[in-house]
């Protein structure tokens, strides 16, 4: 008798059932959504409407400088302390790393109400200062993926390339500058991917933090929950064009990384 | 030609207190070829790492042209490195790598390019300017980061096994271009290695390393020729090793049987024995100093490789003569292959297994010791050893070094009084009192024993040892 025997192909079956179901299906329906009209006639009213009605162009503003700031601020936390973090030859250093990863594995609507409590006793009325409040929740939530894939590149990096800059006549800074920072760069660019596209539409933080100014996020929910599904999706189409293009350019840099690594190989 | 580098008293203990480097000295000539030679953990690193400036010395003074460099940190160091995997920067090109140091010192845009092609010329990579690394070979990369370090014209290049990771073809061809670069630029190298044929291949000096301890410095032919001790003699080229006692004037008994040699040691000296398995001639049986029978006999290519046991001596021989196993064979050596060295122990080392009851194999008796006392943090638990991190010991991997001094045996008539009994075969006064070299019974074990009174060639004796003279330490 013969052996029952699966080849690719119909090992491939449920992923190709699951990726037309979840993926490909409701891609399809926000397409087909984003440019009918009520009547269901194709149209480009959705789109025009996007891109003229200030609402939704203010919205977007908003969103990418909430998460400009956030990324920026994420950065800017998170480089030096993963570099501390990589370059010590603490023993509890893992213990470190561990307590700035920790908080993600809490419930996340837990931990923004803990912040909104704290936030509250500092500064009385949250309503006095939306921007910063949303940015410090953000930050907040988003620092862990800032700094591990930042941690982990640097803990991977050859220090041996670093005494060789030295070696060469380098003093310490222009090392840094010169070869450890060039050498981290993919561990920035994918922590800023981690940051920066959730914060666009993460809006549980605003919302919890009582900040009323809409992002792209509500914006749609708004949109649905208006039964206008048009509009609505013509938005959420946008803001995938937008971190299609934003994964492109990023994806480009890690590209280089890979060639590296093949290198290295040889 | 002065020292362009001197060493003096450098000592290297790690925070961990493991001390990588002993009192190191050295003086390297402007120019020179000096090679560090050792096996892995001797030190060798370390000691090019704190010529480098990587790592700062414990104790004593780096004099470059006379003047203490030790606390100058690597980028004021008119010294650059090849390290071992060429760390060569993934994210610049070739001329960007090359160009690395020069950039630093602000040159002019012209020179830098002048000064690359130059470099790229003197490696053989000429036209690989724009190449990206990863798209590079092996051999490739180790040529650009010669090209790297040499193109800053430094005072003394340190190369850090650069040819580890090559192939023994590659290998073979880059230790003659080393060499004619060497030649060529006039810079001083200094390379470490733990390929002894490398180390002999290229060097002006060889300095042989071992536990952090220089343990000869010389010429290739010195090293070869004249190794000052056992280690030396092991660790370069492929040598027997006898235990021997010098038994009149430039008479030495090893094997079984006295040996004509050329060196002149004290009668009487215990003494290490070199000969080299080249020097070793296979004859008839009647014709041979000793006799043996061939166990082994292997095709090396160039030569054979026989093995021949005489009593319970292995010999190696490498001769282009074939020999088949289970042949009668006479053996001789020259006198002037007979390399003599005192040994260095003044005290009788016996190594020993332990056994499954912690108890230690001691020839033919069996000792009792505190393994606590002998390996570090060990602990017992419920009749169980532990070690410092509370895992199991499994005593069947160690090894227990037994060390008893000359003076502490005691020779007796009664072979039943004795820890061990054995046979005097060599004896010789020293003024005070006699040193005897006796063979333990069934055991190619000799252990020498001082004693005042005067015993007998070939005389059967007990050997008393007390057990709080007996010393352990764990073999590493």
């Amino acid at each position: 008798m013969k052996a029952f025997h699966l080849n690719r192909k119909q090992l491939g079956i449920p992923y190709a059932v699951f990726l037309i179901c979840f993926v490909l299906a409701p891609l399809i329906v926000i397409i087909h959504y984003a440019f009918t009209d009520a009547s269901g006639a194709v149209s480009l009213a959705n789109l025009k409407a996007f891109f003229t009605s200030p609402n939704t162009i203010g919205t977007l503003v908003y969103s990418i400088s909430i998460a400009v700031v956030t990324t920026l601020v994420c950065l800017l936390i998170g480089y030096p302390l993963a570099y501390i973090l990589a370059r010590s030859k603490m023993k509890k250093k893992y213990t470190i790393v561990l307590m700035f990863v920790m908080p993600m594995w809490i419930n996340f609507t837990l931990r923004i109400t803990a912040l909104k409590e704290i936030l509250t006793v500092i500064e009385g009325n949250l309503a006095f200062h939306p921007f910063l409040n949303t940015i410090i929740g953000m930050t907040y939530d988003f620092l862990p993926f800032m700094i591990l894939p930042m941690y982990t590149t640097l803990i991977n990096l050859d220090r041996s390339l670093e005494e060789a800059s030295r070696d060469l006549g380098a003093g310490e800074f222009q090392t840094f500058l010169k070869v450890t920072l060039p050498l981290s760069f993919p561990g920035i660019v994918s922590g800023v991917m981690m940051v920066f596209l959730p914060s666009m539409t993460n809006y549980v933080v605003l919302d919890m933090l009582y900040n009323s100014t809409y992002i792209m996020g509500s914006l749609i929910g708004s949109y649905f929950s208006a039964y206008d599904w048009h509009g609505g999706s013509m938005i959420a189409l946008v803001l995938l064009v937008i971190i299609l293009a934003f994964t492109l350019i990023s994806g480009r840099f890690e590209e280089d990384e890979k060639d590296r690594k093949g290198g290295a190989l040889l | 030609m002065g020292n362009i580098i001197e060493l003096k008293n450098i000592t290297k203990t790690f925070k961990d207190g493991f001390e990588a480097v002993k009192d190191f000295n050295l003086e390297v000539e402007k120019g020179s070829f000096v090679t560090f030679l050792g096996p892995s953990g001797c030190g060798k690193t370390t000691t090019l790492r704190m010529i480098a400036g990587f790592d700062t010395p414990t104790e004593g003074e780096i004099l470059l042209n006379g003047k203490d460099i030790s606390k100058l940190p690597p980028n004021k160091r008119p010294i650059n490195t090849v390290f071992q995997r060429y760390a060569l920067f993934p994210h610049l090109n070739v001329i960007d790598n090359i160009a690395f140091g020069l950039k630093l010192k602000k040159l002019p845009k012209d020179e830098i390019r002048k000064k690359v092609k130059k470099a790229l010329e003197i490696v053989d990579l000429e036209g690989f300017e724009k190449r990206k690394i990863q798209t590079l070979s092996g051999g490739q990369q180790q040529r650009i980061a010669i090209a790297r370090a040499i193109v800053n014209e430094p005072e003394i290049l340190l190369l850090d096994e650069p040819l580890g990771a090559l192939d023994l073809k590659m290998r073979k061809e880059m230790q003659l271009e080393l060499k004619s670069m060497h030649d060529k630029l006039g810079i001083t190298f200094i390379y470490v290695t733990h390929d002894q044929e490398e180390a002999l291949t290229m060097s002006d000096k060889i300095v042989v390393m071992n536990e952090g301890k220089i343990q000869q410095t010389g010429t290739p032919e010195d090293i070869y020729n004249e190794p000052k001790n056992a280690f030396v003699a092991d660790f370069i080229g492929d040598s027997n090793m006898f235990n021997g006692v010098m038994t009149g004037d430039r008479k030495v008994r090893f094997c079984g049987h006295e040996f004509v040699c050329v060196d002149d040691i004290e009668n009487g000296t215990m003494v290490d024995v070199v000969v080299r398995p080249e020097d070793v001639i296979i004859t008839e049986p009647s014709k041979g100093l000793i006799t043996g029978t061939v166990d082994s006999a292997m095709f090396k290519g160039m030569h054979y490789e026989i093995t021949v046991l005489s009593g319970k001596n292995e010999i190696v021989i490498q001769t282009t003569k074939r020999s088949e196993p289970g042949e009668e064979v006479g053996l001789i050596v020259e006198p002037d292959n007979i390399h003599c060295m005192i040994a260095e122990h003044t005290i009788n080392k016996i190594e020993s297994a332990v056994n499954s009851d912690y108890s230690l194999d001691f020839l033919d008796g069996e000792l009792k010791a505190d393994l606590t006392e002998i390996i570090p943090g060990a602990v017992f638990k419920d009749g169980v050893l532990y070690n410092a991190h509370s895992e199991e010991i499994d005593v069947s991997k160690i090894k227990i070094i037994i060390s008893i001094t000359h003076s502490d045996i005691e020779m007796t008539d009664n072979l039943d009084e004795g820890l061990l009994t054995g046979r005097i075969i060599n004896l010789i006064y020293k003024g005070d009192h006699y040193s005897y070299v006796v063979r333990v019974d069934d055991h190619e074990i000799d252990l020498v024993v001082n004693d005042e009174d005067l015993w007998n060639m070939d005389d059967h004796i007990g050997l008393i040892i007390p057990p709080e003279c007996i010393k352990y330490s764990l073999k590493k």
